[in-house]
């Protein structure tokens, strides 16, 4: 128990923010006292993880009282917030049973007075702060970041325009400028970076049959112009193949986004700007969902059969901006949480168009969902990406009058389509597709 | 001899016309002030007409005139129709000015009138640099040039009174002292007050005139307009006047002594004329007849004008044929 | 062309009047000392001798009423140059400059043009202090309805002026005190200038530097020696400075990401602030650095050499202020 103040001789736990097993940091607040006079943050000097809670909460102890052991990176333990006292192992009494961390994980959500005081200073709302401390609790930390707003790269104007077109991620940048402020030499020194792996032939390769994959990838660096021949070359290919082989049929439902972008702003409006979904997320899941009911449009075809795809690998068309397409997938995007979902689209959006795909990722999809939305496009009729034997499409969201309830409404609608191969699936399958994934986005909350 | 008599006789019931239209049209005016119809600062010539009649019966149309801002009375003298008057203080493309320069900015080049100036002072080198080109040339033009007591202050009527003086330019000075710069009175802002005096000290002929007398403006500024027009130089008329209303629209004339309000007006240089010419009231309901149709056209002309389009917001700010097509 | 001649830029402008008044016989030149002392900086010596006292006019001291008198002359179909011997007399005039040449075709509905030429003096380095030493172009640069050129170069001095005769709106002439004594070589039928550009002087691709009239020399001798070090920087002669040739400025920029503006007036409220603003306007994408500035100090224009060095813009503060641009921060 550490003294919080002259005159005080004892103080009582009132509740810990850490539990066994937890990293703290120094400086972290790991328990709330009360004293006499007021309620006081526990803040923690050192570094390592928790051992063990030795104090229990409504327990008043006096000050020098080891609350808790804290084991740094030596298998050493210093005890927290009171005076050195080893504890020795052998020959020492079991320490009483910490008290059973809670089991949910909804964090408790307590806020100390000084965090609440330095809130309160800063002007900053404590609700919209995510806790990065022990089970979510807000820090200081996370009050003096939220008051400094977030952190900004400094770049010069040209430099960030550079990076949004080349696709680069400019954290990702080292700045040569003043105050190692990015310029635009060195977003294209980074974006020059020899991809991790080379962007090749859109055509995914079936699992059962190699697919006639054309394009061999280029040992040495070839420059951007003729990366993009050869990526045009590979999409034609792809394409004229597909309109030469596949029996298309298409498919379209009108799907209204009402209860799913209600329930998405809702959401949204607990996280952190990085974290907030998209609608493109919740399409993408309901597409992924649906699909484990309608395997069959899951795979390939391949020596005249269809073969069934190991997963749901969503293929996500992105267009490159300087001109171009590739299709990459998400792995198992049917068994990702929303949040997962937002962050792999994320991660994929800005690799694909830098240039840092892993080959795998180029040739796995089962399926490939393209959403023209951005564009104003109302209804994609696409092509599909052989040997796969569906493609998905969505258009824009606009609001249109409907009927809701025997009256005209406005809502959110989406026209999602469906292009599937007919040798593999039947217009009635497809259309039972699309209805499910409609079907799913009338109840968003259960896509989590 | 009567048709001699009878010309004069219509002379004089003309002048009498040309106060009555500006006495009326700024009547008029009060009106649609109060009514929101003209808005701005307005300054109205009531009192004062026999000095524009007057002295503006000496020029020519081939003369050039540079007023101040309380120049309705000598834009409707020299020749401005009304309604076009009118229509740019309604601030309609109809206007004479298109609707730029509203009450205090009247312009009409082809009758040589060059505003509508009201920087105090400020027209007074603008009427010498117009009678040095005339003087360049070897045209025999004047230049009348109108200005108030207050002006007489500023470092700019001296340049210029000497610079005439110097270049024996053919300007006629016409000093409206009407006692007050805005709200001080002559003595307050001048150590020496007889300004034709003052005026003498540059070398030309200077006159003080009653300027509440048309005919004695009329033969006074006559004579000296034919002495500049001859090569004489620059002549300076100081024509002793009063405002009957205040120095713009709802001022609230607190500077004036009512009682000197009224002995001016008994001087009414319309009343006067009337009593001199023995205009008889059928007569005179004519008159009043004739500037009344004049008046409400010229309303009806403003109210008909079209407002300019806010696109053409910068139009007027270069010369077409400014280099680079007419920057921005 | 004819062989090109060894002359000044005192001598161009004065054979740019001497043109404009045989040409022209609308044209005359007043001012004070215009005449017989043959001009304060000696531009119109000998003129009084070729076209007489009613073309080469000396004037009282009244920079208003002669200033005026121009405006009205023009306004009457003649053809006046006005000469103030320094911008900081053109205050005198200002109420003329500013209340009727600049306003009267706009307040006339469209008119009265004023095809009036202003010359005057501008900017400081001669040790003459505090009242003869300012850059105020930039001041009337703010202001709608006039034509404010400076002419930095020979060929300028001598053709600026009869394009600013044939320009039916006033046009002001800035010439700055320090380049009546450069001297350089100029075609002897070396025509009219063109008024309403930009001109780049020194093409380059790292850095633009943006300067006019007295700062046109720094900024290229800056750029001769940035140039051994293997920074080329594009130096821009503004010319006119109203209205400014923003298309010459940002295409420039697009190209070298970096702009340094050299100025002889005060930072604040400046010319080179609004280009500035004009560029973060036009091009902030383009820009891969922040703008640099120099301007001379915000204080009046001192007597002494040492103190008047400091206050100015100088080759050295250009050169560091295109490091700053294109400078590693590493």
């Amino acid at each position: 128990m550490p003294s919080l103040g002259a005159d005080m001789d004892a103080g009582t736990v009132s509740q810990w923010l850490v539990r066994p097993g937890d990293h703290v940091s120094k400086g972290d607040i790991i328990a709330v006292v009360e004293t006499d006079k007021s309620t006081v943050e526990v803040e923690c000097f050192d570094t390592g993880t928790v051992g063990e809670l030795l104090i229990e909460p409504g327990q008043r102890v006096p000050v020098g009282t080891v609350l808790a052991t804290i084991s740094t990176e030596q298998p050493a333990a210093t005890p927290a917030g009171g005076p050195v006292e080893r504890p020795t192992g052998a020959g020492r009494e079991p320490p009483p049973a910490a008290p059973a961390p809670p089991a949910e994980t909804e964090p408790p959500h307590v806020e100390s007075p000084l965090v609440r005081r330095l809130a309160h200073r800063h002007n900053v709302s404590l609700s919209s702060i995510r806790g990065t401390g022990p089970s979510g609790v807000i820090t200081r930390e996370d009050v003096e970041r939220a008051a400094a707003g977030p952190t900004r790269i400094k770049a010069s104007p040209l430099a960030r325009r550079l990076a949004a077109e080349l696709g680069t991620d400019l954290a990702t940048v080292r700045g040569t400028g003043i105050g190692g402020a990015v310029r635009a030499e060195d977003v294209r020194r980074t974006a020059e970076r020899p991809a991790e792996a080379v962007p090749a032939e859109i055509t995914p390769a079936a699992p059962a049959e190699p697919a006639p994959v054309v394009a061999v990838p280029p040992s040495k660096p070839v420059d951007a112009e003729e990366r993009q021949a050869d990526m045009r070359q590979a999409i034609a290919r792809a394409m004229a193949r597909s309109k030469r082989e596949i029996p298309h049929y298409y498919l379209g439902n009108t799907i209204d986004l009402t209860y799913a972008l209600e329930w998405m702003h809702e959401h949204n409006r607990r996280l952190p700007v990085r974290e907030r979904l998209i609608p493109s997320a919740l399409l993408l899941k309901a597409a992924a969902v649906a699909l484990r009911e309608f395997p069959r449009l899951n795979g390939f075809w391949a020596a005249g059969d269809f073969v069934p795809g190991d997963g749901v690998h969503l293929g996500v068309a992105i267009s490159l901006r300087g001109g171009g397409l590739m299709a990459p997938a998400i792995r198992d995007a049917d068994q990702l949480s929303l949040t997962e979902l937002m962050t792999a689209l994320r991660d994929l959006v800005s690799r694909t168009r830098s240039g840092r795909l892993r080959g795998s990722e180029l040739t796995n999809a089962t399926i490939t969902v393209t959403n023209l939305g951005d564009q104003g496009v109302e209804f994609v009729h696409g092509v599909i990406y052989p040997p796969q034997v569906a493609l998905v499409g969505f258009g824009t969201t606009v609001k249109r009058p409907c009927a809701v309830d025997g009256l005209i409404g406005v809502r959110p609608m989406v026209t999602a389509t469906l292009a599937a191969d007919h040798r593999a699936t039947d217009g009635y399958t497809g259309g039972r597709y699309l209805q499910t994934v409609a079907r799913l986005l009338q109840r968003p909350e259960e896509l989590r | 001899m009567t048709r001699a008599k009878n010309a004069l006789a219509e002379h004089r019931r003309e002048l009498l016309r040309q106060m009555l239209r500006i006495r009326r049209f700024e009547e008029k005016c009060v009106e649609l002030y109060s009514a929101a119809k003209i808005r701005g600062f307005l300054h109205l010539y009531i009192g004062e007409e026999a000095v524009a009649v007057g002295a503006l019966q000496a020029l020519t149309p081939g003369d050039k005139v540079v007023s101040t801002y309380r120049e309705h009375g000598h834009a409707l003298v020299r020749g401005i129709p009304a309604s076009s008057i009118m229509a740019e203080m309604y601030g309609r493309m109809n206007g004479c000015s298109h609707g730029r320069g509203g009450s205090m900015h009247l312009f009409d080049t082809e009758r040589r009138f060059y505003g509508g100036n009201a920087i105090v002072g400020g027209g007074l080198p603008l009427a010498i640099g117009l009678a040095l080109a005339d003087r360049m040339r070897g045209e025999q033009r004047v230049t009348a040039c109108f200005f108030g007591d207050g002006a007489v202050a500023e470092g700019e009527f001296h340049e210029c009174l000497n610079l005439a003086a110097l270049w024996e330019l053919p300007v006629l000075f016409c000093c409206e002292n009407n006692l007050y710069a805005m709200g001080t009175a002559l003595a307050i802002e001048h150590k020496q007050t007889d300004l034709a005096m003052r005026a003498s000290t540059y070398e030309m002929p200077a006159w003080p005139v009653d300027g509440m007398d048309v005919l004695a403006v009329e033969e006074t500024a006559s004579h000296a307009a034919e002495a500049v027009r001859e090569g004489g130089g620059p002549h300076f008329l100081e024509l002793r006047t009063y405002r009957f209303r205040a120095h713009s629209m709802y001022d609230p004339d607190r500077y004036r002594d009512r009682a000197e309000i009224e002995e001016w007006k008994r001087r009414d240089p319309i009343d006067a004329l009337v009593r001199r010419e023995k205009i008889s009231s059928d007569e005179m309901t004519v008159i009043d007849k004739e500037v009344a149709g004049e008046i409400s056209d010229a309303i009806e002309f403003a109210e008909a004008g079209e407002l300019e389009p806010v696109e053409s917001l910068t139009r007027f700010v270069y010369s077409p044929g400014s280099p680079g097509g007419g920057p921005p | 062309m004819n062989e090109p001649v060894k002359t000044t830029y005192r001598e161009a402008m004065r054979e740019a009047l001497r043109e404009a008044l045989r040409r022209d016989d609308r044209v005359f030149l007043m001012g004070e000392d215009v005449g017989r002392y043959g001009g304060c900086f000696a531009v119109s010596l000998g003129l009084l001798e070729e076209f007489g006292p009613d073309r080469i006019r000396d004037t009282p001291l009244s920079e208003s009423a002669f200033v005026g008198a121009g405006i009205g002359a023009a306004i009457a179909g003649m053809r006046p140059i006005v000469e103030i011997m320094t911008v900081n007399f053109s205050l005198l005039a200002l109420d003329q400059i500013l209340n009727n040449a600049a306003t009267l075709l706009h307040m006339s509905g469209g008119q009265i043009g004023v095809p009036l030429v202003i010359r005057m003096t501008t900017g400081a380095g001669r040790q003459l202090a505090a009242q003869h030493s300012h850059s105020l172009e930039g001041w009337y640069a703010h202001i709608p309805g006039l034509r404010i050129v400076a002419p930095a170069t020979l060929d300028d001095a001598r053709g600026m002026l009869w394009a600013a005769l044939e320009d039916p709106d006033p046009v002001l002439i800035f010439e700055h005190g320090g380049l009546y004594n450069t001297s350089g070589e100029l075609a002897t039928d070396a025509g009219t200038a063109d008024i309403a550009r930009a001109a780049v002087r020194r093409p380059g691709s790292h850095v633009s530097v943006i300067a006019y009239g007295g700062t046109l020399g720094k900024a290229l001798m800056a750029a001769e020696e940035l140039s051994s070090d293997g920074i080329e920087a594009e130096v821009i002669d503004l010319r006119t400075l109203r209205p400014l040739d923003d298309e010459t400025i940002m295409d420039s920029v697009r190209r070298t990401h970096r702009v340094v503006l050299v100025d002889e007036g005060w930072r604040s409220g400046s010319l080179s602030a609004e280009i500035t603003a004009r560029i973060v306007e036009q091009a902030f994408y383009d820009l891969d650095s922040p703008i640099e500035r120099v301007c001379t100090a915000e204080v009046p224009i001192p007597y002494a050499k040492h103190l008047e060095d400091a206050a100015i813009p100088q080759v050295e503060d250009v050169l560091a202020a295109v490091r700053r641009a294109v400078g590693d921060g590493g």
